[in-house]
């Protein structure tokens, strides 16, 4: 198999693993590290599947969405962190609060 | 004057008219509700703007900087799009005008800019012609929709928020990968090149199921919609009536798009169509079931929304044979109930900011010292039944109409009981106006401003029902729904 | 839009916007609303006389507002429509000065008078309706607009009965929202038309046909407390008498009957209801729903309780007029939209007086009654007459015309029906009267208010006399063409001569 299509198989590993985890560990940092893995191998695959046959040059556009990605994901972790942070401080403990009095 | 409105290129003006704005309520917070509203303001008449090009000119499209597909963003409006957009602007308007009275400074500060970036995103996102740009627009107004829920602050807010969060991302980085499928397959971002060059296979079934999977979780979809009811209802009012108006739509109007656009013309099976009205039946009769069982009113109203939202799918099944009808039934559908929705939850915001509380056992002595309140929750609940007058009831009629000429008793049969049992749960609520409670002489009211917002927000629901023949027509502009398109 | 376009929507609105100022009103301003209420109601009798003159004078009333692609919102001044309103008018005025003394001091009186006239504008709307779908509308509003009415004590029995209310009343809207639709799809139309717009559909779709007629008398029945659909008319006795009266005389029970009559003559047609084979169990249905109201009304001893029993009974006497598919039947039961109206009020009026006045609920408390308040029992007495069917008061005329039509239809079973309803009637009515007039008090009475050497408030006692003195008039003059009879009579021969 090509070497493209390995490590778009690898992003897609990740991809998967990070589902795994986001689902089943209860720390909500476990969760923020599992969404960055997805993330990571999401990224892993555009930028395997960017690159052409031959000698011609990588496409471009793949690479400018993994750029766009990387920022969002960025906001989006500090976002989540500063969450955690507050819902810790708020219940002592860093995991999602049974769902209350209903 | 003609010249400048229709060659003006107000889609731009929509989404860095409340980028702008959301900057400046930031850097300048005592002034900060005023610049607000100006704001809003001035996104609603650049909405009026684009309509009335649009009905001169018909679709718009823009490259924005001139740059064009595929390093370019490209914008693209038609009828569905303007509606959209016309209900963003009309609700966030409202919804605007109701936060100047409800926050006070120190939460002012944090709300305005966030709740522009918000109408931003969903300006752009409703503006989006390629899926690259619209997981741009769903990450903006996920950031800024979880960090609004979190602005209460306490236990409930900052738990739904993180909950809100968590899915959010889970569902835009499964849409996104879907994304990453799509352009290797075909070698485009572009919806309207996509629809052109997608052909069945198994890249494509891919990016389906991940792309729908993505898309169902972020519209709270039963049985994804396990986020929505602790962060709407425990956001701060005008808070929820954005996420439950606006917010939630913004999803469908994406997978809807992309139903219809990319992966509609390759399914050849009844299987998915059937999925998608299963999963839509059973979130109108679970989340009115559960809405039936709260205690808590914030809560009830968040169901309801799971509930309605099943409405919007019931279509799909629909549309094997006749499009067009169904469509237009779930365009009116969700218009109206952004409406509804958004007075409901403002109404309850008035009955908590009065009363302390939301349960609804002891509403009683609030409900009937606000009377505005009480007409708003009573008008708003009229179009969620679906009974007439009403935009709900419109919809509702389109669907049936439908429904029954195709024969499908199933779907009619799920949309009366629904029907029923909204009922049910509104007037759960109403009852109690109607007590003979003794009255709270409390002399805290709630401004005047607050219960006039909900009120007329109301009131559009309800006027909705009498102006079905010109928003059915806004909505043709440029054929959404592809009905000059021949099929096989 | 020419003057002749907006008439109807006057009126509509001749109702709605005192309505909507009332709900404003502090509950002080007790001149402004007594003024407001019943300048509206003086305008809507006005205009309603204004209207027929117009259409003696050959004027043809009608609004269209486009509502759904391919579907308007129709009001339409034709003989049925007129014949309804012209009812809801004059009984409005009467029962809004009624209502005024009634609720004197009482708390919520705007809340009250604001849903009385929003009910007011839902009736005006279904009479004047031009199609089912405007019929559907107006309908639905009359659901919404009277459960506050219902439920306007806040006491619990009201909260109770207001829920109740609402199960039968929205269960009957999805199954009319279900049959119009349904229809809709069928045939593209939903107009009224005389003698029905469905025989070109012909013979395919019978069934459907034949389930769609069952769905929108389902509906409509729910209201007009077809058995098995009463259940929520007895529990509805726990609002205030005006309430009462108007839901019995005009508004909810009359809308369901009239909805009724629509459906068979200007919607399925009477012939090809007939053909279509569901005018007989309609029939019995009817019948049943007599004989079963009657029955039941023996056993109350609360006065209302029985005076509600008797509404089931007597307002399916209008379905059954309808459903023995002959022109004098229809004449009888058509007619009996008016008589029924009249009487029924006479009699909650009378009840209202009685509980007000002297605290009287119970058959059993009113010994001797007719000497303390003599003209409000004389009223009663008119009433009660005619709902057995004495003449010269209204109901004889319905039931002579029920039947001679039904001899004629060949449906003589009826008149054994007729016969035993009127037996019952007299057997539950007599009672009373014997009681009032020829017994002696039994102590105190419960709750004595003293109105000086009137028997009660004027505003009380009025209404009552006014409505027995029309109950009566239509019956001796019933040969006059100006008289119901004689409209029904009109109606009749258009649904039945026309070709």
């Amino acid at each position: 198999m090509s070497a493209p299509f390995f490590y778009a198989l690898v992003g897609i590993g990740l991809f998967s693993l990070g589902l795994y985890g986001l689902i089943v560990h209860a720390h909500l940092l476990r969760k923020i590290l599992a969404l960055n893995i997805m993330g990571s191998g999401i990224f892993l695959v555009l930028v395997a599947l960017a690159k052409r046959t031959g000698e011609a040059p990588p496409d471009a556009v793949p690479h400018a969405m993994v750029i766009t990605g990387v920022v969002v994901a960025v906001s989006a972790t500090a976002l989540a962190l500063t969450l955690m942070l507050k819902l810790t401080a708020e219940t002592g403990r860093a995991e999602l609060p049974e769902k209350g009095r209903e | 004057m003609e010249t400048v409105v229709t060659e003006f290129s107000w889609g731009i003006a929509l989404i860095l008219l409340p980028l702008a704005g959301g900057m400046i309520c930031f850097l300048w917070p005592r002034r900060t509700q005023i610049l607000g509203l100006v704001t809003v303001f001035a996104v609603a008449l650049s909405v009026g703007g684009l309509a009335w090009q649009m009905l001169d000119k018909g679709v718009y499209r823009h490259a924005v900087g001139g740059w064009g597909a595929p390093l370019g963003i490209d914008l693209y409006a038609d009828g569905l799009s303007l509606l959209m957009l016309a209900t963003t602007a009309l609700v966030g308007f409202a919804i605007s005008v109701y936060s100047a009275a409800y926050f006070k400074q120190e939460d002012a500060i944090r709300f305005w800019p966030l709740w522009l970036f918000l109408l931003a995103a969903l300006n752009a996102l409703f503006l989006s012609g390629d899926i690259f740009n619209v997981y741009v627009t769903f990450e903006l107004m996920g950031l800024a929709a979880v960090s609004l829920v979190a602005l209460a602050g306490g236990r409930d807010a900052l738990g739904g928020a993180m909950r809100y969060l968590l899915a959010a991302l889970l569902g835009s980085l499964a849409y996104l990968l879907g994304v990453a499928l799509l352009y290797h397959g075909f070698g485009t971002v572009d919806i309207a090149l996509l629809s052109e060059r997608v052909e069945p296979s198994p890249v494509v079934w891919a990016a389906l199921g991940l792309m729908g999977a993505g898309l169902l979780l972020k519209t709270a979809v039963f049985p994804l919609h396990f986020w929505l009811p602790p962060a709407h209802a425990s956001a701060p009012a005008p808070v929820s009536a954005l996420l439950s108006a606006l917010v939630v739509k913004a999803s469908f109007y994406i997978l809807l798009r992309l139903w219809l656009e990319v992966f509609e013309p390759l399914i050849s099976s009844e299987g998915v169509y059937t999925l998608l009205g299963l999963i839509g039946a059973m979130a109108v009769l679970w989340g009115s079931i559960q809405a039936l069982r709260q205690t808590r009113l914030k809560l009830l109203i968040a169901y309801s929304t799971v509930a309605q939202i099943g409405y919007l799918f019931l279509a799909f099944p629909l549309a094997v044979a006749v499009g067009s009808t169904a469509w237009s039934a779930v365009a009116y559908l969700a218009i109206s109930h952004a409406l509804a929705k958004a007075a409901m939850f403002l109404a309850a915001g008035n009955l908590v900011r009065f009363g302390g509380h939301d349960r609804i056992a002891d509403l009683d002595r609030v409900v009937q010292r606000l009377p505005l309140t009480a007409a708003a929750f009573a008008l708003a609940g009229v179009s969620i039944m679906g009974l007439p007058p009403s935009g709900g009831f419109i919809g509702k009629w389109l669907m049936l109409e439908v429904a029954l000429t195709q024969g499908r008793w199933d779907l009619v049969v799920v949309m009366l009981l629904g029907g029923l049992l909204a009922a049910a749960y509104v007037f759960k609520v109403l009852g109690y106006a109607f007590t003979q409670a003794e009255v709270a002489h409390e002399p805290k009211t709630v401004p005047a401003s607050m219960e006039w917002a909900a009120l007329l927000l109301a009131l559009a629901a309800v006027l909705m029902g009498f102006l079905a023949v010109p928003v059915l027509s806004l909505v043709d502009i440029g054929d959404p729904f592809g009905l000059s398109e021949v099929r096989p | 839009m020419s003057w002749n376009s907006w008439l109807p929507l006057l009126l509509i609105l001749s109702s709605l916007i005192p309505g909507l100022i009332i709900f404003a009103l502090a509950e002080e301003r007790v001149r402004l609303r007594i003024t407001l209420n019943l300048l509206g109601a003086l305008v809507n009798v006005g205009l309603v006389g204004l209207m027929l003159w117009g259409v003696y004078n050959g004027v043809h009333y009608e609004m269209r507002l486009p509502l759904l692609p391919g579907i308007e919102l129709v009001l339409r001044a034709g003989s049925l429509s007129l014949f309804f309103v012209t009812l809801s008018a004059v009984l409005w005025l009467i029962t809004t000065v009624y209502a005024i003394g009634y609720l004197e001091d009482s708390p919520n009186r705007s809340r009250f008078f604001g849903f009385f006239s929003l009910c007011v504008t839902a009736t005006v709307g279904v009479a004047l309706s031009g199609n089912l779908i405007t019929f559907l509308l107006f309908y639905e509003l009359l659901t919404l607009a009277t459960y506050p009415l219902i439920v306007h004590r806040g006491t619990e029995a009201a909260r109770r009965a207001g829920r109740t209310y609402l199960a039968y009343t929205i269960f009957g809207g999805a199954l009319l929202l279900l049959g119009t639709v349904w229809l809709y799809s069928l045939t593209g139309t939903l107009e009224f038309t005389s003698q029905g717009f469905l025989d070109a559909l012909g013979g395919e779709h019978r069934l459907s046909l034949t389930i769609i007629f069952v769905l929108l008398i389902a509906g409509f029945g729910v209201k007009a407390a077809l058995v098995p659909f009463h259940g929520w008319l007895p529990q509805a006795m726990v609002a205030p008498a005006p309430v009462t009266a108007l839901l019995h005389a005009v508004a909810v029970v009359k809308a369901g009957a009239f909805g009724i009559v629509r459906v068979v003559y200007d919607v399925f047609g009477v012939e090809f209801s007939a053909d279509l084979g569901v005018l007989e169990p309609l029939a019995w249905l009817a019948a049943i729903t007599i004989i079963y109201g009657s029955m039941r009304a023996l056993f109350q001893d609360n006065l209302k309780r029985r005076l509600a029993f008797s509404t089931i009974s007597q307002v399916s006497y209008i379905a059954l007029g309808v459903a023995i598919a002959g022109p004098i039947a229809t004449i009888g039961g058509v007619v009996h939209l008016v008589h029924q109206g009249l009487m029924k009020i006479t009699l909650f009026f009378c009840a209202g007086n009685l509980a007000e006045t002297l605290g009287i609920h119970k058959v059993s408390e009113m010994n001797g009654v007719g000497r303390r308040m003599p003209w409000t029992m004389a009223a009663f007495t008119v009433g009660a007459f005619g709902m057995i069917g004495a003449p010269p008061i209204a109901g004889f005329v319905t039931k002579w015309y029920l039947g001679i039509g039904a001899m004629d239809a060949g449906q003589d079973w009826v008149i054994l029906v007729l016969a035993g309803s009127s037996l019952l009637n007299a057997a539950y009515f007599l009672p009373i009267l014997h009681r009032a007039w020829f017994r002696e008090p039994v102590g105190d009475w419960p709750e004595e208010r003293n109105f000086g050497r009137k028997e009660t408030a004027w505003m009380l006692l009025l209404p009552p006399l006014l409505t027995a003195v029309m109950a009566l008039t239509v019956g001796l003059l019933a040969l006059l063409p100006v008289s119901p009879l004689g409209w029904a009579k009109l109606i009749a021969e258009r649904e039945f001569y026309q070709p």
